[in-house]
């Protein structure tokens, strides 16, 4: 059983990582700190409960998720879509044209022109469920198992989400790329 | 170099069960570190030996890193202090159990 006086030592070391997941959740900074300190405090009233040498990260993202699915989701001013049209897989790197001739340049300036702002933004524009299905799989690195434990949904749920959600960012990545002449004229580009 | 018209098709002959449509198919599940040891291995042989479809594995790959390393960000201090100010609080009002 977890000492809520080691909570500060144990807890506070993933706020970064927290509050990128909370921004990105909210799409509001102001949102976000709310989000990131109700999440701590229920966290810290919590504490007892959690077993000790377990994932205490993804204990607090499921925290996190459920606070945010909860307070804010409800509260949202927009209305959104809640699905994503899917593209084909390797959507982006079949687009990105031949560069300058030596085949990898197009890829290499592609991935290195992305900004912060876009990439964020790109995360941002999904819908909810695909939203926190790709960034607490790609940016924060959690397995199926543990999205699923820490989103509540089946694994095979989890899955579905991830891929295209991953396919919905790379269509709007693409459109980033195209902004930059990085992109060819589709899959069998001539040129 | 045929560049696009070869992405995806496999040129090669090998002892890989998998093709590319299947290396595809499968391969977030791959990079994602979710396949059985079996199918892993399966994915990893045809990765060895076609190009195509090791270029493809490499981008998405590569990608993957540069998403987790543009979402980043700086965690503002007033909010490091307001979430120590609102624990300290909790502790103030004492334990859940024992003293009044």
């Amino acid at each position: 059983m977890a000492d809520r006086a080691q909570f500060a030592d144990l807890a506070m070391e993933h706020m970064p990582a927290l509050y990128s997941a909370a921004l990105r959740m909210t799409r509001n900074a102001a949102d976000a700190e709310d989000l990131v300190q109700e999440t701590y405090l229920k966290a810290y009233r919590a504490f007892e409960s959690f077993s000790a040498g377990t994932n205490l990260k993804a204990w607090l993202y499921r925290i996190l998720t459920n606070t945010y699915i909860n307070s804010y989701r409800a509260a949202k001013r927009r209305p959104e879509v809640s699905d994503v049209e899917d593209v084909e897989d390797l959507y982006l790197y079949h687009r990105l044209g031949p560069g300058d001739g030596t085949g990898r340049s197009a890829e290499d300036e592609a991935l290195e022109g992305f900004t912060d702002e876009e990439v964020k933004g790109a995360i941002e524009a999904l819908p909810d469920a695909f939203r926190i299905a790709v960034l607490l799989a790609d940016v924060e690195g959690f397995s199926y198992k543990e999205i699923a434990e820490i989103t509540d949904v089946p694994i095979g749920t989890v899955m579905s989400r991830i891929h295209r959600g991953r396919r919905a960012l790379q269509k709007t990545l693409a459109d980033f790329a195209q902004a930059r002449g990085l992109v060819g004229a589709g899959p069998a580009a001539s040129s | 170099m045929d560049g696009d018209e070869e992405r995806g098709r496999c040129t090669g002959e090998g002892a890989s069960d998998v093709d590319c449509m299947e290396a595809v198919r499968q391969l977030y599940v791959y990079l994602d570190g979710e396949l059985t040891e079996e199918r892993r291995l399966e994915i990893s042989v045809h990765l060895d030996e076609c190009g195509p479809c090791a270029d493809a594995a490499g981008f998405e790959a590569e990608l993957r890193a540069v998403i987790s390393s543009r979402c980043k960000d700086r965690v503002p201090d007033s909010l490091i202090d307001r979430v120590a100010a609102a624990i300290a609080a909790e502790e103030a009002r004492g334990p859940v159990a024992g003293q009044a």
